[in-house]
């Protein structure tokens, strides 16, 4: 009887020792969480800037549909900037343009580009409202070239928004241009009254 | 014949398939527990080089978060605004205060600003912003009220299980694709009817979503 007891306890030993012995065996390293390899943003000791991220080199060419179409991407041809979109005009182009100038204009030339945004608000110097009529009677392409080449205290915005979106922008100012100085002709006749309506000029 | 096992031999097998049975509830028990661990903390703020608020530049002044974070629709990582896109308003904004010495310094010498990571997913899970933002989900789910942020901090815990949360019921979360990037969104009383119908016209594939293989490839 007393025997038996001891080697129960022995077995439970012995138990408990192959169990801790396969966990300790089976891998318990977080290397899987960090791997050898740099991820986007990590830090590198190799490069002198400290980052795993490298600048394009010099003369890199761009494989998208642009790299292709010198006009399109500079918004220039032989006889200066372009005066016609390069691209047909859409509902959903406009769209896509109001989109992206809400975004990337609207803080400094305001969301109906009187130039009087938030951050001039706040300070930054006011750029000349698109409806000035020196802006109104230039071309297209002045807009996307003040994009993609900034100008004066304005930095470029090319990094940021590729060649289709600035066009979408430039028809959109073109539409804000016209829109400051729309009469009631100029809307569709099935939605004047409506408009009237909603003005309270009408009931 | 001589015997090759004594007799406390059967104790012993007897107790390896009990311990074979222990193994594999502890196993279960602590892989479920895993799941649901991460390696950094919830709602901390993180430490940064130079005290930028996003309660004031996405709160306050309104700026869109594409404005900074531009690639965040097109690619898998939104992407750390470089310098430059600091200086298309601070080349004329508080010039040479204090806060901002940081950014200056990083202008001037080329030298990127050393941010510190706030998420950061294990290198085995691959992750992709422009997949959710295409399919409703808004920046809200996952990051919470940046917009009233001083100092970014992990609003989830962004564990398997917090992502399967969603993967597996993927309607009870989704919102139109105009909303996404509206961070007050609040979702209407009959969500289930709404997120059914996005998960229709947006093409989610829920089938594949809890998938080992969506996130782990
Ligand atoms: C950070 C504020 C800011 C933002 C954002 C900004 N601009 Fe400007 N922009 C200016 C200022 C200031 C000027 C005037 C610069 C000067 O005169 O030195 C200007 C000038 C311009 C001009 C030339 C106007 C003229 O007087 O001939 C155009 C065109 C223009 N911006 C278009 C855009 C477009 C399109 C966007 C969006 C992609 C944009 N800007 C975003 C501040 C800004
Ligand atoms: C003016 C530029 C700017 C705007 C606008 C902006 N951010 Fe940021 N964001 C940053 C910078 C710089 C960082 C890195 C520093 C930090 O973490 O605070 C950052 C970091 C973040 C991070 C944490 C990244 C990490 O390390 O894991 C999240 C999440 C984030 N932003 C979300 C948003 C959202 C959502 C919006 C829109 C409401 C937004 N941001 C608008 C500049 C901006
Ligand atoms: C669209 C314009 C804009 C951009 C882009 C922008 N800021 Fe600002 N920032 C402002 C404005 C406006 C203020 C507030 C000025 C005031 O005090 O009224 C400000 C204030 C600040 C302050 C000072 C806060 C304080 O303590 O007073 C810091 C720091 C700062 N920004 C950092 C950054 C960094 C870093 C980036 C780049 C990731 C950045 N900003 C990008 C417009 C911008
Ligand atoms: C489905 C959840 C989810 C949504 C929606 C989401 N994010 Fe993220 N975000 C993450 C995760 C997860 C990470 C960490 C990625 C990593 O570590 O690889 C992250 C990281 C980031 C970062 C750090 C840089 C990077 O890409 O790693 C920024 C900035 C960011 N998010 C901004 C945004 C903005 C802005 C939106 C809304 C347009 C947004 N996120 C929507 C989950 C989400
Ligand atoms: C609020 C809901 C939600 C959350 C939270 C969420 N996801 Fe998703 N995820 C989705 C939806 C919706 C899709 C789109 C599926 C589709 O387009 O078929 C998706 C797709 C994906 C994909 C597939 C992308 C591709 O290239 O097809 C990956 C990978 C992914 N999610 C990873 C994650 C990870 C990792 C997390 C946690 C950090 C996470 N998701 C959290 C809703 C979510
Ligand atoms: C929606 C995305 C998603 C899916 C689907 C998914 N995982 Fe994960 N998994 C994650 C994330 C995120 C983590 C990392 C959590 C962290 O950072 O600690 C993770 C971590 C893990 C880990 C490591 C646990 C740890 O912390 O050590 C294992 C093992 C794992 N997953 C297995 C699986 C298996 C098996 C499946 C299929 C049944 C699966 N995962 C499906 C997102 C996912």
């Amino acid at each position: 009887m007393r025997r038996e007891r001891s080697t129960t306890w022995r077995n439970i030993a012995s138990s408990c020792g192959i169990i801790f012995l396969t966990l300790a065996l089976s891998a318990c390293g977080r290397n899987m969480f960090d791997q050898p390899k740099a991820e986007l943003y990590e830090a590198s000791p190799y490069f002198s800037d400290g980052s795993s991220a490298r600048p394009l080199v010099e003369g890199t060419v761009s494989r998208q549909r642009g790299s292709i179409d010198a006009t399109y991407v500079s918004g220039q041809d032989e006889n200066g900037l372009l005066s016609e979109l390069p691209i047909p005009v859409s509902l959903g182009l406009l769209q896509r343009g109001q989109e992206r100038y809400n975004i990337y204009c609207s803080p400094c030339h305001n969301y109906s580009g009187d130039g009087q945004g938030m951050i001039v608000q706040r300070g930054f110097p006011s750029p000349t409202s698109f409806h000035d009529q020196r802006l109104r009677d230039a071309t297209v392409g002045y807009f996307y070239n003040a994009m993609t080449n900034g100008f004066g205290r304005m930095l470029s915005y090319a990094s940021r928004i590729p060649p289709e979106d600035r066009w979408a922008i430039a028809a959109y100012i073109r539409a804000l241009q016209l829109s400051q100085y729309a009469t009631l002709e100029d809307v569709p006749e099935d939605i004047r009254l409506e408009l009237l309506q909603s003005q309270g000029a009408i009931r | 014949m001589p015997q090759y096992f004594p007799p406390n031999a059967n104790a012993f097998a007897r107790w390896t398939v009990y311990g074979g049975i222990l193994f594999v509830v502890l196993l279960a028990v602590s892989l479920t527990v895993f799941a649901r661990t991460t390696n950094n903390r919830v709602r901390v703020p993180v430490e940064q080089p130079i005290a930028f608020q996003h309660s004031l530049h996405a709160g306050e002044l309104g700026i869109d978060c594409r404005y900074c974070h531009s690639s965040v629709e097109v690619a898998a990582a939104a992407n750390i605004p470089p310098t430059e896109t600091c200086m298309t308003c601070h080349s004329q904004i508080r010039v040479g205060t204090p806060q901002l010495a940081g950014v200056y310094a990083s202008w001037e010498n080329e030298m990127p600003i050393r941010w510190n990571r706030v998420h950061d997913l294990a290198d085995f899970v691959y992750f992709n912003h422009s997949a959710h933002i295409g399919s409703g989900v808004g920046c809200s789910s996952c990051h919470g009220r940046v917009d009233q942020m001083d100092g970014i901090w992990k609003a989830e815990e962004m564990s398997m299980g917090w992502c399967l949360e969603c993967h597996r019921a993927p309607e009870k979360f989704l919102r139109p694709r105009s909303e996404v990037f509206n961070l007050a969104y609040e979702p209407p009383a009959d969500q289930l009817a709404l997120g059914h119908e996005l998960v229709e016209t947006y093409h989610i594939n829920t089938e594949k979503l809890p998938q080992c293989s969506t996130c782990h490839r």
